[in-house]
């Protein structure tokens, strides 16, 4: 069945912007970046906007819908009432771009300064390393790793909004991964990263992040397990 | 590590408080219940170690605790970090301590 979308795209640059309306017609199963792409086909070729797949896997879409921190690729269109308007910002916390793209290198650099690359004891001449699937590491691992750095979790954050040093939940929820990965070499250097004012000690856990997560992970979990982790290592002397 | 240290310290504490907070408002409701008298109260807890060991461990656990929520508050809402915060907090847990027991020694001495 068609409808007509009222769409509130924010449109400008990192000095200044505004939303600006558009009427789109659309159909049933759309999501918001359908309606973003229609707009771009039909009206404004030159909206910028980042996306890559489409289903919730790149994490490239992420924009704040209706006020609130989504990837537009998992934002169904019929979730919105009937003739409601609905905005589509560049997702907070991060330096705009133009239009719904933002600079998020700072993002990624905090997954580097978390020790958030895996380092393992062994070569590529040697053989697979066995990790138990039932293991109870594993299970840990597996809760947090399907994380697709969309940073959601990030820009819903208070803390990040308030204390721009902090790591955030997605840089300690992939090191919580690999402090539980029964392979990880760099551990001791990884919890003296994440611990502390800029890392897991921060967090307030809110849990802004597990609410807003659309992989349905929890960060607040993984940091609860750094501090435990990292205490246990302050009072073993290892921190 | 002192951040660790801190947050393990804060941990620590809360568990103290939240019994002694029980106790104490346990306390107050029996005190207050049993109708006893500024006078009756004063002849139970003066020269009573007991009472004094309790509150003195409520008064230090109160006096750590407290600096160390403080802290992040005034980093976030106030922007105050570094030494002169820590500096500051130290203070405050000082004034807390000197303060929680000067009453405590007042009801026992």
């Amino acid at each position: 069945m068609a409808t007509t979308f009222t769409m509130r795209v924010f449109r400008g640059g990192p000095e200044a912007g505004d939303f600006k309306e558009y009427r789109v017609e659309g159909g049933e199963g759309m999501v918001v970046l359908d309606v973003i792409h229609r707009i771009q086909a039909t009206q404004a070729q030159d909206l910028a906007c980042r996306w890559n797949c489409k289903a919730g896997k790149c994490g490239s879409c992420s924009a704040e819908i209706n006020g609130k921190p989504r990837l537009m690729c998992m934002t169904r269109m019929d979730t919105f009432k009937e003739g409601e308007p609905i905005s589509v910002a560049p997702i907070r916390t991060f330096p705009i771009i133009r239009d719904l793209v933002t600079d998020m290198r700072e993002f990624f650099d905090k997954w580097a300064r978390a020790q958030g690359q895996f380092k393992g004891a062994r070569t590529k001449a040697d053989d697979f390393e066995r990790v138990v699937p039932e293991s109870p590491e594993r299970k840990a691992v597996d809760a947090g790793i399907e994380c697709i750095g969309c940073a959601v979790c990030y820009s819903a954050c208070h803390v990040v909004a308030a204390n721009p040093a902090y790591l955030g939940p997605a840089a300690l929820n992939r090191a919580w991964t690999l402090v539980k990965d029964t392979r990880e070499t760099k551990n001791p250097e990884r919890l003296r990263a994440v611990a502390g004012d800029a890392g897991c000690h921060a967090c307030h856990t809110h849990m802004d992040c597990t609410e807003r997560c659309p992989k349905r992970l929890s960060p607040t979990a993984a940091i609860a397990g750094l501090k435990r982790a990292t205490a246990r290592a302050a009072l073993k002397g290892d921190l | 590590m002192i951040q660790t240290t801190l947050w393990l310290a804060q941990r620590v504490t809360a568990a103290v408080l939240a019994v002694c907070v029980f106790v104490h408002l346990a306390t107050i409701i029996y005190a207050v219940q049993g109708g006893l008298t500024a006078a009756e109260i004063l002849g139970r807890t003066r020269g009573n170690a007991a009472w004094l060991a309790f509150y003195s461990v409520f008064v230090v656990a109160a006096a750590i605790h407290a600096p160390i929520g403080l802290r992040p508050v005034l980093g976030e809402w106030l922007r105050w970090r570094g030494p002169s915060r820590e500096l500051a907090l130290g203070l405050f847990a000082m004034i807390l301590l000197f303060l929680g027991m000067r009453a405590v020694l007042a009801v026992f001495a």
